[in-house]
């Protein structure tokens, strides 16, 4: 049996705040939970999308430090920095800001919630600072199907 | 242009009223005055809420007579829910690849580890 793929992401886009909320459970501790999300070599396998390559620039994951890193992918980088406002035993607190949009400044709060028996849930919660900033990111991904979405917006908004 | 139109989308779905309308005319059209009944407001406030979701796209209203019933447009809702799933989709498939990861580290402690959990032993 495959453990992998077992678990499902679960994704809320807030309409009264601009909040992206997701759950995830995971076999492990929320102790190696942590370590995957604070170790920069844990961390740069599997953050970027697949096909792309993450390389750390600046990473200090303890409370008040910063971190910044660059995904790439056929001579194409996108740089992402934040800082860590709080690295807890089960909590992180960080901003999050993508150098393409460097006004741009997001409240990423990540808890770790201990079910038991080997199993820890992943609480994601991102405050954008704007509608228009959450949508955007929603819509954007980095990966092929934005401007498909787009193409399609257009015709949509076209017929409006 | 197009981030406009999804601003206008999210933005008109701020207001507790506005979704509110939208999930009565998820059931059925209605005008202006059905709408208003529950409400403890006046048809020219529900006419200005119809106003920002019709700007948006959200709803339409139709010429029929005197009726003129307001429409959910239910494909910007669909057109939304595409796009909140493909970011779920690579969300998904960035916390496969920490599967990965977190299963390596599993193997890596094993010696500590107090107990062993026989997974999918039965199946």
């Amino acid at each position: 049996m495959n453990a992998t793929s077992r678990y499902q992401v679960s994704i809320e886009a807030d309409p009264s705040v601009p909040i992206i909320r997701m759950t995830r459970d995971f076999d492990a501790t929320p102790a190696q939970l942590m370590r995957a999300h604070t170790d920069p070599e844990l961390f740069a396998r599997w953050v970027g999308p697949n096909g792309m390559e993450t390389k750390i620039l600046d990473w200090d994951a303890t409370t008040g430090g910063r971190w910044r890193y660059v995904a790439s992918r056929d001579g194409e980088e996108y740089g992402f920095h934040g800082c860590f406002h709080e690295v807890g035993d089960e909590r992180i607190v960080q901003t999050f800001t993508y150098d393409g949009q460097p006004d741009g400044v997001a409240l990423e709060t990540l808890r770790f919630e201990d079910l038991g028996d080997g199993r820890t849930r992943l609480h994601a919660q991102s405050l954008t600072d704007s509608f228009e900033a959450r949508d955007q990111w929603l819509a954007s991904g980095m990966e092929t199907g934005v401007e498909e979405g787009y193409a399609k917006l257009d015709t949509l908004v076209a017929e409006l | 242009m197009v981030d406009d139109q999804l601003s206008r989308v999210f933005a008109a779905l701020a207001d507790p009223t506005r979704r509110d309308i939208v999930a009565r005319l998820a059931v059925s059209d209605a005008t202006v005055g059905e709408l208003a009944e529950p409400y403890d407001v006046s048809i020219q406030a529900v006419s200005k809420h119809i106003k920002v979701l019709a700007d948006a796209g959200l709803v339409s209203q139709t010429r029929d007579a005197q009726r003129r019933p307001c429409h959910l447009e239910a494909e910007v809702f669909d057109l939304m829910t595409k796009w909140i799933e493909r970011y779920r989709q690579q969300a998904q498939e960035r916390y496969e690849r920490l599967d990965v990861v977190l299963a390596e580290m599993r193997d890596g402690e094993q010696p500590i580890q107090t107990r062993h959990h026989q997974q999918g032993a039965a199946s």
